[in-house]
């Protein structure tokens, strides 16, 4: 890796969003292959994830470098022509989604792009999802894990009857569900009859990797 | 019911808060009742009937509390606004009826509602950017204030003609003083019921919670101007700039809460915390960006002999040491999942705590459950005085009634 590439994944984890940009930009304009550029930020995230886990990071850092993120893939994904050794190092798929009459979504964003950089194929299907699309989507995308989120309390019943559909469908077999969000606890873990829950997205990327590897 | 009149009742509850808040034991540990849509499930109706009808929020509260037999209760303001939402078109809530179903509570909508190089203009002249771009942004009713022409530099006869007073005549704002008036008309009813039912209930002998709200300054952009990703981004991109416009609103925070205590008659000021809890920003983030103007603001409303509570939503224990520098005995801090013991440890000679039965424990435990988790806060934080019990939110909207009445009940079954 030249001087460059080092500084951009320094720059980028570092939070310092002017000079990364500028310095992605002069290296795609000088003919850096735009796939190198991708995996030189997806380097930097996962330092970005680490200090977040460190406790050095928060929730500022994570939305800033996600939004650098975007904006170097937006610069360099119209240059990618042929991609043919696309990464695919995924280590299972997660499905994440914040139930129906709950719109928080930062936390379940933070899992996301934790899960992410940890590796897992990762559909987020976004906020006040109902029942019925959760279903569609686990029949589409065969996850192996379901993330749910939600803050409200009355994400509890939102959360049950999620599961409980999940449940009467016949989809439940061989899938790991675990919830999570603000008041979310042993308590409701139960009430809801999820496999897991967990208090943050660390828990999510420990859940994950337990229900994917052992089944592999 | 006991027999004591209204006056002794209303004199001991008031007395056994200010014990509690000026850190005096007390004869037991006070309640406070903090309601607000757990009133449909208590009554049997639709958050939609609750929210519309002042008779039925009111009867219901009045219901509840009589029951409860609490030391203060919240207003039910929060739950009746039905009709003055739709008379403003407000725009930055869903509720029962408009967006959301029957059977679910209004709910805040997140969105961008400055933009990030609009700070400047706050800053600059935070009464023009109310009038022309904010209040039209957030409803209806204002829109045509769009068009309001700007004031100042205005002199002489062109106060009195010319382009200012004929601009005037945009059909746009008369439209809109239109809708004000109509919903001028359902602010005042809806005050009128709030004080006539606060009067009652000081007769009946029950003090009201709060006269006032007032927002930390970081909150108040995070919430309701910036949303989560714009408040996030400007603490990294542009903390100066924040800075200044926190520094800008503190001082209109400060009148407000103020005004309004003082037109209230009540001293307790509201203040719930979003965005300073331990996971939103580092401690270091907290104590140069979120922590001074807030500090100012709690110093403020102290100085002017009110008391505020400050509910500490979601964790906030690296926060104890920081946020103990104020005076003591002269505030409430509620934690909502930050370790009360803990808290005692910390803040227990600075502060009177309050809180916090679990949301999930009073939602989906049994009262048993509910009377144990009492009881350990009674005997562990309520010790010496100094502590309100309360839920950690509040009564949530979906906690079984025999829930809410066992934690009522526990301060009478154990004592300190
Ligand atoms: C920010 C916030 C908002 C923002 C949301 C912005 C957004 N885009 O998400 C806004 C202002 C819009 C908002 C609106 C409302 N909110 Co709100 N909100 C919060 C607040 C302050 C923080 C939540 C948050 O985002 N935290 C940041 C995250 C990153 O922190 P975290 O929880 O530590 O995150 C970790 C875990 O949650 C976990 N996690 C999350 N999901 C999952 C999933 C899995 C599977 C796993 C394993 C882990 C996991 O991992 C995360 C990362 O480590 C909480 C207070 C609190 N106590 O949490 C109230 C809170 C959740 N809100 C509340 C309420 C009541 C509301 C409103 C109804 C208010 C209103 N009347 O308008 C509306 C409802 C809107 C709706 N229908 O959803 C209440 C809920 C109480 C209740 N009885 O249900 C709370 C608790 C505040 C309170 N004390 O009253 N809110």
């Amino acid at each position: 890796m030249d001087e460059n590439e080092k500084r951009l994944i320094d720059l980028v984890a570092d939070m310092e969003e002017d000079d990364a940009l500028a310095l992605a930009k002069e290296l795609l304009d000088c003919g850096v292959d735009p796939l190198q550029v991708l995996a030189l930020c997806r380097e930097a995230m996962d330092i970005v994830g680490k200090r977040f886990e460190e406790g050095e990071y928060f929730l500022p850092e994570l939305i800033l470098a996600g939004e650098v993120l975007d904006q170097i893939g937006v610069m360099a994904k119209p240059l990618i022509i042929d991609s043919p050794n696309k990464p695919s190092r995924k280590l299972g798929k997660v499905l994440i989604g914040t139930v129906h009459g709950d719109l928080h979504d930062i936390g379940k964003n933070i899992v996301t792009f934790m899960l992410d950089i940890n590796g897992f194929e990762v559909k987020d299907i976004g906020i006040d999802v109902p029942v019925s699309t959760f279903l569609d989507e686990i029949q589409a995308f065969q996850p192996q894990v379901i993330c749910l989120s939600g803050f409200l309390t009355l994400a509890f019943d939102s959360m049950k009857e999620t599961i409980e559909a999940i449940e009467v469908s016949g989809l439940r077999n061989g899938l790991k569900i675990q919830i999570g969000g603000g008041q979310i606890d042993e308590t409701i873990r139960a009430y809801t009859g999820a496999d897991a829950y967990g208090l943050n997205a660390v828990d999510a990327v420990n859940f994950c990797r337990k229900s994917t590897t052992g089944g592999e | 019911m006991s027999d004591i009149t209204g006056e002794t009742r209303y004199t001991e509850k008031s007395k056994r808060i200010m014990d509690a808040v000026e850190l005096r034991p007390t004869d037991r540990v006070p309640t406070s009742f903090f309601a607000t849509f757990w009133l449909a499930k208590y009554g049997g109706v639709s958050c939609r009937d609750l929210f519309y009808d002042y008779n039925t929020s009111c009867n219901l509260m009045r219901k509840a509390v009589i029951e409860l037999d609490p030391d203060s209760y919240i207003s039910p303001f929060l739950t009746m606004l039905g009709p003055s939402l739709d008379a403003t078109g407000y725009k930055q809530l869903q509720w029962p009826g408009h967006g959301v179903s029957d059977n679910h509570s209004f709910q805040f909508l997140d969105k961008e509602y400055m933009t990030a190089d609009e700070y400047d203009d706050f800053i600059f002249d935070p009464t023009g950017f109310y009038l022309n771009k904010y209040m039209p942004r957030v409803a209806e009713a204002y829109e045509g204030f769009a068009h309001f022409p700007v004031l100042p530099g205005n002199m002489y006869v062109t106060i009195a003609s010319g382009p200012l007073v004929a601009q005037l005549a945009n059909p746009e704002i008369a439209r809109s003083f239109e809708a004000i008036q109509k919903a001028a008309q359902e602010a005042q009813s809806l005050m009128m019921k709030c004080m006539t039912f606060g009067q009652e209930m000081t007769a009946q002998g029950y003090p009201e919670s709060f006269g006032a709200v007032a927002p930390a300054p970081l909150d108040f952009f995070g919430d309701y101007f910036r949303g989560a990703k714009g408040i996030l981004t400007d603490i990294r991109r542009r903390p100066e700039k924040l800075i200044e416009a926190m520094e800008k609103v503190l001082v209109f925070l400060l009148r407000g809460a103020i005004g309004a205590a003082r037109m209230t008659g009540n001293k307790f000021v509201f203040i719930p915390i979003h965005w300073g809890p331990d996971g939103f920003m580092s401690v270091q983030q907290f104590k140069t960006l979120w922590w001074p103007t807030f500090q100012r603001l709690l110093l403020g409303l102290i100085e002017n002999d009110l008391i505020p509570v400050v509910l500490w939503e979601a964790n906030c224990t690296s926060r104890l040491e920081i946020i103990g520098d104020i005076p003591a005995g002269k505030a409430v801090y509620w934690f909502e999942h930050t370790d009360l013991v803990k808290a005692k440890e910390v803040l227990g000679k600075t502060v009177c705590l309050r809180g916090n039965v679990p949301a999930s424990l009073l939602t989906t435990g049994t009262p048993e459950q509910v009377d144990a988790e009492c009881r350990r806060l009674i005997e562990k934080v309520g010790k010496d005085g100094g502590f309100i019990l309360d839920g950690s939110i509040g009564i949530p909207d979906e906690a079984p009634v025999e829930n809410v009445r066992a934690m009522f009940q526990s301060v009478h079954k154990y004592s300190v």
